[in-house]
């Protein structure tokens, strides 16, 4: 199965050949690197920005302004930062002319710890990100999902922020995304670029290189706006996104086989616009929800959610909500010990699960 | 320059200042809550809007206004009843409905991308049409505008460096109006240069500083100017030394400043024409009077038009899929 490199690599190839995308650029994002992920290798309309995330973000917005289709990456989420105004004027240029001009572009950068990042390597975006009105932020979880949500926010004509975890860049899929061959060696073979053990052998190995694309890869799309049910279970309802699904599921695993409590699953998939109807569903189900992610807890995108949980489901609800967030500390630090301090684990999860179910209302 | 050019930049200098006139006025009444604008910089502005090829899409020039460009937009055709509806904020607004303070403009149809409060933003985005340009082909040219003070942010420097990069030059005008003040830090307080152009320089474009309150050299440098960018498809730096005849805004007043401290460049081309025999004192008097009246005209008008609706806030959020 791809991994999600792969699977973000494949969409922007299909958004190049069939979506009208005209310019996919950022720090190392064209030849012979291809992004310090791999997400960009092989690609038609990549090209090397100087280093310089006002400039790619401006320039994006201009070459939106000029009727292009830009994807520009953002090397990591924790330097996209300094560009909060122009990202804020992206937001805003639409509503400013009163409709004067709509911008379709993507913003792509990975977020979140789990590589031992350390405190530049490890930050969220998302909560930040949702107070910056007129962006759809999206988030994925697995490769497939990351295929169809590059396509859905190449497709959108607004400025869609599409965040994607680091952990998760190099975890393969357990769906085939339409289109990919099943063998993921010949995958591999067909769309990696070769590898060198220097800058200068990756120059020599990629001369002359082209990708093989698969040829039945297809518009799928995963609607902005859509969460999607990872497992169903009538106990607890546990809202996330991002690696949290995965460390989700994990927690869910041990919290069916060995405490029984059985935990359903929601991956947002999108935090702006969400999936209110699906959260709430499933809240009014079970009565009892965690809101889990690992941003910094001070004005969190899950307190938001719990919000609105609270709004909705007030009645249904017979256990106190709550949100898992990170630790209300300035960043993540390199020691395992720190990170796994910082960001909620699995065992932070099953902890919180059991506080839950097992409060009496 | 021939006679007829001569007095047609004379004639929309004058219409741009009146109406310029009005909007500081509006500004002390009930009409406006902010004005701040062009004054002073006509002799420059209205070349820089008469010299462009003013249309849509990549073959012609695109707009990253300052918000002192009032005269190059009437020059381009505005008609400045369109500029009172932003000042009084109406409905009719056509640039932004009522949300946007005056000079900041929006007009698709001329390339004219929307003017943004945040200084220096421009000078990041520019980049990116000028990209789509250069990659389409034609002459089309990307045009950039701002003020002396804002060169000190980041942005200004993102602008001349991605313009410049070794045969990837982009097709930008770049242009500084310095009227040697922030709001009121004036330029030796916060700047080591002489000019502007110095730093530009730096990047290795070719750059002009000219005296900005000159008509006909304003006219020349800029024809030049954008002659070079059309052509070598490279950027050019053009810096236009100008007044500000009304202060930074109406924050400060508005008010006109006191006579002989800053040139005024519509009576410095006034009395030129005058001297050339191409127009009487009293012409200009007549001219100049007759414009300040269809000002408070068309404001009559754009009063009676009515005001956005509260729930106006949530049209043009997100365009549809
Ligand atoms: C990023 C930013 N910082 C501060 C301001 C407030 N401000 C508005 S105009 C101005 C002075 C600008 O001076 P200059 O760039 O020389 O342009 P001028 O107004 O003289 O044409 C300042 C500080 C702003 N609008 N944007």
């Amino acid at each position: 199965m791809a991994n999600m490199a792969q699977a973000i690599r494949m969409a922007l190839h299909y958004g190049e050949e069939h979506l009208g995308v005209t310019d996919i650029f950022g720090e190392d994002v064209g030849p012979p690197l291809g992004g310090v992920f791999t997400a960009t290798q092989g690609l038609k309309t990549t090209w090397n920005s100087p280093l310089d995330e006002r400039g790619i973000i401006g320039a994006a917005i201009g070459l939106a302004l000029a009727g292009q289709k830009p994807v520009a990456e953002i090397q990591f989420g924790d330097y996209i930062f300094n560009t909060i105004d122009l990202l804020k004027l992206a937001g805003n240029t639409y509503w400013s002319g009163n409709g004067e001009y709509n911008l379709p572009m993507v913003v792509m950068t990975n977020v979140g710890a789990g590589i031992h990042g350390s405190l530049y390597h490890s930050h969220s975006f998302e909560s930040m990100a949702s107070h910056i009105p007129g962006w759809k932020i999206v988030l994925p979880s697995t490769p497939k999902d990351a295929y169809g949500l590059m396509i859905s926010a190449i497709k959108d004509p607004n400025p869609v922020m599409y965040l994607y975890p680091k952990m998760l860049i190099r975890a393969k899929g357990e769906e085939l995304i339409p289109g990919e061959p099943e063998d993921e060696r010949e995958l591999r073979r067909m769309i990696d670029a070769p590898i060198g053990a220097t800058l200068y052998d990756v120059i020599e190995a990629r001369d002359g290189w082209q990708p093989s694309w698969p040829e039945g890869l297809t518009d799928y799309s995963i609607p902005i706006g859509k969460a999607k049910i990872v497992r169903e279970g009538k106990d607890l309802t546990i809202v996330t996104y991002a690696r949290h699904v995965i460390l989700a599921r994990e927690a869910a695993k041990i919290l069916e086989n060995d405490l029984g409590i059985s935990v359903e699953l929601i991956d947002l998939r999108s935090l702006y616009p969400w999936d209110r109807e699906t959260v709430f569903a499933s809240v009014r189900k079970t009565g009892r929800c965690l809101v889990l992610n690992e941003d910094t807890p001070v004005t969190n995108y899950g307190e938001h959610i719990l919000h609105h949980i609270i709004d909705n489901c007030f009645y249904e609800l017979v256990a106190k909500p709550r949100v898992l967030a990170g630790a209300d500390v300035p960043a993540i630090g390199l020691s395992a010990v720190l990170e796994e301090a910082s960001v909620p684990q699995i065992a932070d999860i099953v902890h919180e699960a059991v506080a839950i179910t097992t409060e009496e209302p | 320059m021939d006679k007829k050019l001569k007095l047609k930049i004379l004639d929309i200098m004058i219409t741009a200042r009146c109406m310029e006139e009005r909007m500081a006025k509006m500004s002390k009444s009930a009409d406006a809550f902010f004005w701040l604008g062009g004054v002073g910089e006509e002799a420059f502005n209205v070349p820089l809007g008469l010299l462009a090829k003013v249309g849509h899409g990549l073959d012609y020039d695109f707009f990253h206004f300052h918000y002192r460009n009032g005269s190059t937009m009437v020059a381009m055709g505005m008609d400045p009843m369109d500029q009172l509806r932003q000042t009084h904020n109406r409905a009719t607004d056509p640039f932004s409905g009522g949300r946007n303070f005056c000079n900041h403009y929006a007009r698709k149809a001329w390339n004219v991308v929307p003017v943004t409060s945040t200084i220096q933003t421009q000078m990041s985005v520019a980049p990116g049409t000028a990209y789509a340009q250069k990659r389409h082909g034609g002459d089309g040219v990307t045009v950039v505008t701002f003020g002396d003070a804002g060169t000190a942010e980041g942005d200004f420097h993102v602008g001349l460096n991605w313009s410049t990069i070794k045969d990837r030059e982009l097709p930008v005008l770049f242009i500084c109006t310095n009227n040697a003040y922030g709001i009121s830090t004036h330029y030796d307080e916060v700047h080591g240069q002489d000019n502007l152009a110095q730093i530009a320089a730096g990047y290795g474009m070719k750059t002009k500083v000219i005296d900005g309150n000159d008509v006909e050299v304003s006219y020349e440098a800029l024809s030049k100017a954008y002659d070079y960018v059309r052509k070598e498809r490279k950027p050019f730096f053009l810096e236009a030394m100008v007044s500000r005849l009304h202060g930074h805004s109406s924050s400060s007043g508005g008010n006109r400043i006191p006579d002989g401290k800053e040139p005024d460049c519509l009576h410095a081309w006034r009395d030129k024409l005058v001297e050339q025999d191409l127009i009487t004192r009293e012409d200009y008097d007549r001219k100049y009077q007759a414009e300040t009246r269809r000002m408070l005209q068309l404001l009559e008008e754009v009063r009676k038009e009515p005001a956005p609706e509260p729930g106006d806030i949530y049209n043009y959020i997100f365009a549809s899929v």
